[in-house]
């Protein structure tokens, strides 16, 4: 049997959105490093940009069920790296998240993980189509994601390993999980945590330190609570209409910590305000939205579980990194999809949109 | 394409999702925006003037401008005193960093040891963060390249451009000078420091410290905007500063340097005055040391040094030292007799001596018949002790402390001292006890307890010569300085200050005549100076009793103190010079020392008034080389810019072409 697709049904509204938000995090890059060391990372991002999409184009026109079938062998390659990592991985800024892989090229196995996850997580529930679930399916699910999410966030990268939760949750979510099943897990992690938090032995001091930031940013000033102290100043000084392009204050003046990555959408907010913001919010609701839609519109489970995973992961990192911006959520590193600067996340986001693109193109076949 | 089998199985279900999951996806999606937007909300709409402020309140900084110090001139605008341009390094604790990892690295850019920066980092441990520490003072060029170039790594590190002081060298003039010096927390209590901040620069002695508040200017500021690293980016508005006021000084350069050369090597002071106003014309103090020690980082070795010095290089001895006046103060005494018309008939047979009370006292030599007349110029004894038996205690004490011993004269320099005047009522009230008769013998030839300061005689006998017209010494110009200042530094420094004493025209005459004979055939004759009409007193005090003296065995601190008053004209003098020449051995040894003085004053108003073109002159040194040698303009230790800004007549001319000699700008810093 040949499967036919056409790029007539390529999601080009899709794309047109994410191109949107592409420009306006490379016009906001170029901003937030004008007057630094890391001028021209603008234009860096757009080679980031040209090389996800061409990936993209490429990814879509591989038959998803092809990646469905070949996911085992990833799986374990996935296990493999992230272990080789942990053994020969080059070791910056106290964690060891890159195999070095010569001529200035550094692997972060990672962040590719993510999509292997996705795909194995769908072929998973699609393996199981229709039952309920039982605790062995739901013990086999999460032995799935948390063994690469355990061997990550020891590296350490919490924020990595977070990332990989949604895909656990929307498959289960998904896949049928019962509300009482729910219920029951909850209280267990919420006694677990407990447990954790009082032996105090489970995070690290600089995490410790992120939650307590958090929970009061101006305890420490110039310390922990700095950078979100400075995010919230930044977000919060932009007013309704910001104060223009290339003219934040808190962002020129290097007050802002890394304002072309992580805190990119706090840069954002005090250059254009909360217009500018709502603008930005509206674009990923479309996206999301467009992108819930292809599931629906899938041809079969397993396409609408490949999507969704990529809308959890999408939903997570808005909510986790915005989260963050304006003071909801701790400091955690985790990149804001489409945004932030930085080849790994732009590549994978682009790959996932990629797969996405895929599975609408594969619906009418059949 | 193939399918593997699994595939191919449940290819047939053809399932969806149900429906309703991905709607509630949907609407958790929604939600999710939702909060997010409800937060940007609540900052950038509900709180956006808050943060706003916060804003400002982040990138703007006050940095202070600092006002340069007024420039201090002698009275012919001579520049004494001037600064330079420096830069300090600070060091910024705030910056939320670690900075025990970049002390290695501060340490060899700014060519310190890590000791040195910890122990800084100690002693402002107390301090709060936000205050910038001073690292180090007066950086070079090399070790700003250093701080510019690691901006980025070591943030910590700031300048601050000031303005620094530059005294002349080998310390010229220091204890009239004086220096400046970060104010001490002592001070910051005073009441006279009340506006003064931590860290500011106030004068801490001499004209330096007197006239603060009319030198130090005010500072202005800048509003700076900066970068989170303190990094100045821009910058919003200014407040100038206001300099300090320059300051015309009442020395004059070429008899202060006259002054610092006859000095060279001794242990003393001279200070020289116009009786008719109290200008100071020249103040030196031996032994001296270096104000610029002081007014930069004062390192350990150059404090020890001056501490462990015997002679005490700090203590200016013109209005510090109180020492018993020896033979000079037979001025006063004869002024005391001949005010009490007992000195005008005494006549005295000096037979080297004579008994007073059961005990001999001494004189050098055996005189003969001595009246007022020979008595001053041969400095006998006898006839003083006579003399003060006569008088007795209270008569004595009455003449002195009316020409303003044992009291402050109200120099305008601070810390001066008062001296000692005995009288039985001085003895009741220090000692408890009875005044005996025969302490009064000795007191007749300035020893016992009469103690004074250069300053003191040079006033009082400046005043007798003057016809009994006394006035306050100062350094400054009273018309350089705001009346109100003055009124303060009046109050500040309370004296016997302008005074006149009654004297009868008939025993000024005795006085001054006797006092010229001094120096022609008197005790100070070999400082005879020729064709100027120079008149004296010389004094030899003891510094020990003649038991003390024996015990001791000799020693160089065992030889008298040699004193001399001298002045010219005889009557109504333009000069008064006081010369204390410790452990000088003969008062004749410091008249010739006074003499120098004086002729180089007669000398110099001589070719004033020829209008003798002065250039023709030996050139004198604008400012002294250690050697004394008058042919090399010395340059302050730091920045030559010195140079004539008041069109002193004459003099201009030399000074000028003098200065305009300059050595070459610090070409190997």
């Amino acid at each position: 049997m040949v499967r036919f697709s056409s790029y007539r049904d390529f999601d080009w509204i899709l794309l047109g959105f994410v191109l949107v938000l592409s420009i306006i995090s490379v016009l906001e890059i170029k901003s937030a490093t004008l007057h630094t060391k890391f001028h021209g990372f603008d234009h860096k991002q757009i080679v980031f940009l040209a090389a996800g999409l061409f990936l993209m184009f490429v990814i879509s026109a591989i038959d998803y069920h092809r990646l469905i079938d070949i996911v085992p062998w990833a799986y374990g390659i996935s296990i493999a790296s992230l272990l080789a990592v942990k053994l020969v991985g080059q070791k910056v800024l106290g964690a060891r998240r890159w195999i070095n892989l010569g001529g200035g090229v550094h692997f972060q196995p990672s962040e590719w993980v993510k999509l292997v996850l996705i795909v194995a997580v769908a072929r998973y529930f699609w393996g199981l189509s229709g039952k309920e679930l039982t605790w062995r399916d739901i013990g086999k699910a999460a032995a799935l994601v948390c063994v690469p999410m355990a061997l990550v966030l020891t590296q350490p990268d919490l924020g990595t390993s977070l990332t990989y939760l949604p895909i656990l949750i929307v498959g289960l979510f998904l896949g049928g999980i019962r509300l009482r099943q729910v219920g029951i897990i909850v209280l267990v992690l919420a006694l677990l945590g407990g447990v954790a938090w009082k032996s105090g032995k489970r995070l690290k001091p600089y995490q410790q330190a992120r939650i307590n930031a958090f929970i009061n940013p101006d305890s420490d000033p110039k310390g922990s609570g700095y950078q979100i102290r400075q995010s919230l100043i930044a977000v919060g000084s932009g007013g309704i209409w910001g104060k223009g392009a290339n003219k934040g204050t808190q962002t020129q003046g290097d007050f802002l910590p890394i304002p072309y990555t992580d805190f990119i959408f706090a840069a954002f907010c005090e250059e254009h305000g909360f217009v500018g913001a709502m603008g930005v919010l509206l674009l990923y609701f479309l996206i999301l939205m467009r992108l819930i839609q292809n599931a629906q519109t899938a041809a079969d489970l397993p396409g609408a579980y490949l999507i969704m995973g990529v809308v959890g992961i999408i939903v997570f990192q808005i909510a986790v990194n915005i989260g963050m911006v304006v003071g909801l959520m701790p400091v955690t590193g985790i990149p804001l999809p489409l945004m932030s600067y930085g080849g790994s996340s732009i590549l994978f986001t682009f790959l996932a949109l990629g797969i996405v693109m895929n599975v609408r193109m594969s619906r009418f076949v059949n | 394409m193939e399918l593997n089998p699994q595939t191919e199985l449940t290819l047939g279900q053809t399932e969806k999702l149900p429906i309703g999951k991905l709607h509630a996806s949907q609407y958790l999606v929604a939600v999710i925006l939702l909060i997010l937007s409800v937060g940007l909300w609540r900052l950038e709409v509900v709180g956006a003037d808050n943060f706003r402020a916060m804003a400002e309140a982040n990138r703007i900084r006050k940095v202070p401008v600092m006002a340069p110090r007024g420039r201090l001139f002698d009275r012919e605008g001579r520049l004494l005193v001037d600064n330079y341009p420096s830069v300090s390094c600070y060091l910024l604790r705030e910056q939320g960093h670690d900075l025990n990892a970049d002390l290695p690295r501060i340490a060899s850019g700014l060519h310190l040891t890590v000791e040195q920066i910890e122990s800084v980092l100690r002693r402002y441990q107390a301090a709060p963060k936000y205050q910038p520490i001073p690292l180090k003072q007066d950086i070079t060029p090399d070790e700003q390249a250093f701080i510019e170039a690691h901006r980025n790594e070591l943030p910590e590190l700031e300048t601050l451009e000031e303005q620094r002081r530059v005294y002349p060298r080998d310390g010229f003039a220091a204890h009239l000078i004086g220096y400046v010096g970060e104010i001490s927390e002592d001070d910051l209590n005073k009441e006279k420091y009340a506006f003064y901040q931590p860290g500011d620069v106030v004068g801490k002695s001499g004209v330096e410290a007197t006239y603060d508040a009319l030198l130090r200017g005010v500072d202005g500021s800048r509003d700076v905007i900066v970068n989170s690293h303190g990094k100045e980016i821009g910058h919003l508005g200014e407040t100038l500063a206001k300099p300090g006021q320059d300051i015309k000084l009442t020395i004059d350069l070429d008899l202060q340097m006259a002054a610092e050369k006859a000095m060279e090597g001794k242990v003393g002071s001279i200070i020289a005055m116009d009786p008719h106003n109290g200008e100071v014309l020249a103040l030196v103090s031996r032994p001296t040391f270096d104000p610029n020690q002081f007014a930069g980082k004062l390192t350990k070795t150059y404090w020890n040094e001056i501490l462990n010095n015997p002679d005490h290089p700090l203590l200016n001895k013109a209005i510090q030292a109180q020492l018993a006046p020896g033979s000079t103060f037979k001025i006063i005494m004869s002024y005391a007799g001949l005010q009490e018309q007992e000195a005008q008939s005494l006549r005295v047979m000096c037979n080297g001596g004579a008994s007073f009370y059961g005990h001999f006292f001494a004189c050098d030599a055996r005189h003969g018949m001595v009246d007022i007349n020979r008595a001053i110029p041969v400095s006998c004894d006898t006839f003083y002790y006579t003399l003060a038996n006569k008088l007795g205690i209270d008569t004595i004490a009455k003449y002195a402390t009316s020409l303003g011993l044992s009291q402050h004269t109200g120099v305008d320099l601070p810390d001066e001292a008062s001296g000692t005047m005995p009288s039985t009522q001085w003895k009741m009230k220090n000692f408890h006890e009875k005044w005996y008769a025969g302490e009064v013998i000795s007191v007749g030839i300035g020893q016992g307890a009469v103690a004074v300061t250069p300053v003191q005689l040079a006033r009082a006998i400046g005043g007798i010569a003057s016809g009994g017209v006394l006035h306050r010494p100062h350094t400054v110009f009273p018309d350089e300085v705001p009346s109100d200042m003055l009124e303060a530094v009046h109050e500040t420094f309370p004296g016997s200050g302008e005074k006149t004493v009654p004297l009868s025209p008939d025993n000024w005459e005795t006085i001054t005549n006797a006092m010229a004979q001094t120096t022609i055939t008197g005790t100070a004759g070999a400082a005879r100076l020729e064709g100027i009409d120079f008149a004296g007193k010389t004094g030899t005090a003891q510094v020990m009793s003649h038991d003390a003296l024996a015990r001791s065995g000799g020693g160089h601190r065992t030889v008298p103190n040699a004193w001399f008053v001298g002045m010219a004209p005889r009557r109504n003098p333009d000069i008064i010079v006081v010369v204390l020449w410790e452990n000088g051995n003969w008062g004749a040894n410091s008249a010739k020392l006074g003499a120098q003085i004086v002729n180089a004053f007669v000398t110099k108003q001589r070719k004033k008034e020829n209008n003798i073109h002065i250039a023709e002159a030996a050139p004198a040194p604008v400012l002294p080389a250690s050697s004394g040698s008058a042919s090399t303009p010395v340059a302050p230790v730091r920045k030559p810019a010195l140079e004539s800004t008041d069109a002193a007549p004459a003099i201009k001319k030399t000074a000028v072409t003098e200065i305009k000699k300059p050595a070459p700008v610090d070409a190997e810093n």
